[in-house]
């Protein structure tokens, strides 16, 4: 008789593959997985509850570290707030420069995740490309901002810093390197038999689903539905360019990988529009009262980040600090459909599903 | 650092008298004291009197600004009259002498400080006037534009929103299909894109979300963010569901009692709602009957207390 018994495999919060300090309890029958259980909360900062004593000024450095991959959307979320809440007009010059360190981010973001997700998967090359292109963007923010990760770049009203001298042309030169590159990337690794093997298929689920359970960003997009906030609500001067939503068709795994390969390309179109239309000059920062107060009354505020839809809900009572601040974050909403795709599945799948949906933990534990 | 010289604007008119060294002390004393009544007004107000802001939110909004401005402007003029006689007796009298006559130095100071206080006071008092009949109607459009209140009823007749109709057919349709007090308040918030915002009955929550979800007219079949707030004298549960195709976003808040705070779980209608309300446990301990599993999700087990709550009080003392 062979009797088989149940495990329970406790996996991180120091695990390489869960991409920060997650802890996900799995019960084993063999090799399939029958309970999953995430555990958050080992990177809990209590950022909301922070920023109730600081000034709106002094919170953009705590959004740089909720999504440290992608700070310069979280920067542009809270400002976009304050401003929307005060009604501030933005120059065209500081809003053409936050748009186009947004895109960089969207595209340095998913090759973070490219890299990565294929580390995750076995395959150790491909991380090491897309990290020495990563590095030519952050480089770039490092010359704008004087930081590579956590670049507190932007304020109420604009930008903390103009473009140095060529830095535009720099980025122009970036823009036409990366569609090289990433054909590069498709020939290295998006026909490969054995990473389709690994990633079609798995995964899956409906549209019905993923709105059911709040999915945003590729993980929505991945079942056919045309939801991105650049196009579907429109903030700063994203109606002005022409782009594409790329949307999948099997809500799997390989149209997630898809998915945000084509919107790196449409993040270089983007780009490339943006910058031919890059005013030669102008302020960077608009007329800003010396204390910031937005009015007493209430805001939600959403944008796109590379996870999904990111939103700030403000409630603030005409003081310089928020007497709320909440952060709709796009990882710790997504996460929440892992456990339910985890149940049945081979135990190996795991990697491939939570490196998928793509999270960060600082942004899901805030 | 710009920030840096964030600092309140209150710090202008001491920095701006301060050549009367000894007697303005009373003054930012007062100035502050008279502030913190204000905010403490404002506060009372706005809590209380949250419908009808319009009116009575632009009163304290009037005066806030224009008293520091006031007396900066005011003391200058006593100011230089104080400082002649110091600078006279700086020239003349040496140092020990100059102990004793301050006493009267003191006096005629005080007197002097007296006064520029009661033209201060006169002419804030002015300011404010004017300000109420001329400078407030833009604050008062932005005050209520910023949506605490109720449309637009304000001096200067404005177009009505845009999603006015939109408003309309979801009050109309709650009081129809789920009760006659279903809503208690119903508003558009203009600063946040003229969102239609409704305050929903507690009681009648659940029944009002699954409408939300299921009625044809609406079918708002995502739910895009869940927010606690802590308002000190309630609670608050701040939902948006949005309807995808129709693009059409609302924004429903369900108030809940302080002491033992209670909103009907929407986990079984939206599933996003289920982490969402766990953090919401967590950090302001409102409880959701009827969820799946309602624990702690971003502070340990064993964690005394809700963070968030506005009277928190950490039990570790390093924290």
């Amino acid at each position: 008789m062979i009797r088989t018994e149940e495990l329970l495999l406790n996996v991180g919060p120091q695990h390489p593959s869960t991409h920060g300090v997650f802890r996900i309890i799995v019960k084993l029958d063999g090799e399939v997985i029958t309970e999953a259980t995430p555990v958050m909360g080992y990177l809990h900062r209590g950022t909301e509850k922070l920023a109730e004593n600081l000034n709106f000024t002094q919170i953009i450095p705590y959004t740089d570290r909720m999504d440290y991959v992608s700070a310069m959307t979280n920067n542009y979320v809270l400002c976009h707030a304050v401003e929307k809440m005060m009604g501030l007009e933005i120059p065209e010059r500081a809003e053409f420069l936050r748009l186009i360190v947004m895109e960089m981010q969207r595209i340095a973001s998913h090759l973070v995740w490219w890299g990565t997700y294929l580390l995750d998967i076995g395959a150790i090359s491909p991380f090491l490309y897309a990290f020495s292109d990563r590095e030519r963007i952050l480089g770039l923010f490092n010359e704008l901002c004087g930081a590579r990760l956590t670049y507190n770049y932007m304020r109420v009203g604009g930008v903390k810093w103009d473009a140095p001298e060529g830095w535009i042309d720099r980025v122009k030169t970036l823009v036409k390197d990366m569609y090289n590159r990433l054909d590069e990337y498709h020939n290295l690794v998006s026909g490969n038999e054995i990473f389709l093997s690994r990633i079609k298929g798995v995964g899956q689920y409906d549209a019905e689903t993923a709105i059911n359970y709040g999915l945003s960003g590729a993980n929505l997009r991945c079942t056919g539905v045309q939801w991105d906030l650049r196009k579907a609500e429109p903030y700063s001067l994203y109606d002005r360019f022409q782009f594409d939503v790329p949307v999948g068709k099997n809500g799997d795994c390989f149209d997630r990988y898809q998915i945000r390969m084509a919107e790196i390309e449409q993040s270089l179109r983007i780009l490339d529009q943006a910058l031919e239309q890059f005013p030669g000059d102008g302020e960077t920062m608009g007329k800003v009262p010396r204390v910031i107060r937005p009015p007493a009354g209430e805001i939600y505020v959403r944008i796109e980040s590379p996870r999904g839809e990111i939103g700030c809900h403000i409630v603030s009572k005409g003081k310089a600090e928020p007497y709320r601040l909440k952060f709709r974050r796009p990882s710790f909403v997504n996460l929440q459909i892992l456990p339910k795709l985890l149940v049945g599945e081979n135990m190996t799948n795991l990697v491939t599903i939570l490196g998928g949906i793509d999270i960060v933990l600082g942004e899901v534990d805030c | 650092m710009s920030e840096n010289d964030n600092r309140e604007p209150e710090g202008q008119p001491e920095a701006s008298s301060s050549p009367v060294a000894s007697e303005p002390t009373v003054e930012p004393a007062q100035v502050e004291s008279a502030q913190t009544e204000t905010a403490q007004q404002e506060k009372a107000q706005t809590e209380t009197a949250q419908p009808e802001p319009a009116t009575t939110d632009t009163q304290p909004a009037a005066a806030v600004p224009s008293e520091p401005e006031a007396p900066a402007a005011q003391t200058e003029a006593p100011a230089t009259q104080a400082e002649a006689p110091a600078a006279q007796e700086e020239a003349a009298a040496p140092p020990p002498a100059r102990r004793v006559e301050t006493d009267e130095e003191k006096a005629a100071r005080r007197k002097a400080a007296l006064e520029a206080r009661e033209a201060a006071k006169a002419a804030a008092a002015q300011a404010a006037a004017q300000a109420a009949q001329a400078g407030t109607d833009g604050r008062a459009a932005a005050k209520a534009g910023d949506g605490e209140s109720s449309e637009g009823e304000e001096a200067p007749p404005k177009p009505p929103s845009p999603k006015q109709p939109l408003l309309d057919k979801v009050t109309r349709l709650l009081r129809e299909l789920v009760a006659e007090d279903a809503v208690e308040e119903a508003y558009i918030n203009e600063a946040n894109d003229h969102l239609p915002t409704l305050v929903v009955k507690n009681e009648r929550w659940l029944q009002a979300a699954s409408l939300f979800r299921n009625h044809t007219d609406l079918q708002c079949s995502y739910l895009r963010n869940v927010s606690g707030v802590d308002y000190e004298t309630y609670m608050e549960v701040v939902y948006y569901p949005l309807n995808m195709d129709s693009r059409e976003c609302y924004c429903v808040k369900v108030r809940a009692d302080r002491e033992l705070p209670s909103v009907g779980s929407v986990t079984p209608i939206w599933e996003t709602a289920n982490w969402n309300e766990r953090e919401i446990y967590d950090l302001l301990g409102i409880d959701f009957p009827g969820h799946p599993d309602l624990k702690r999700i971003m502070m340990p087990d064993d964690w005394v207390g809700h963070p968030l709550r506005k009277d928190y009080v950490p039990l570790d003392p390093e924290v």
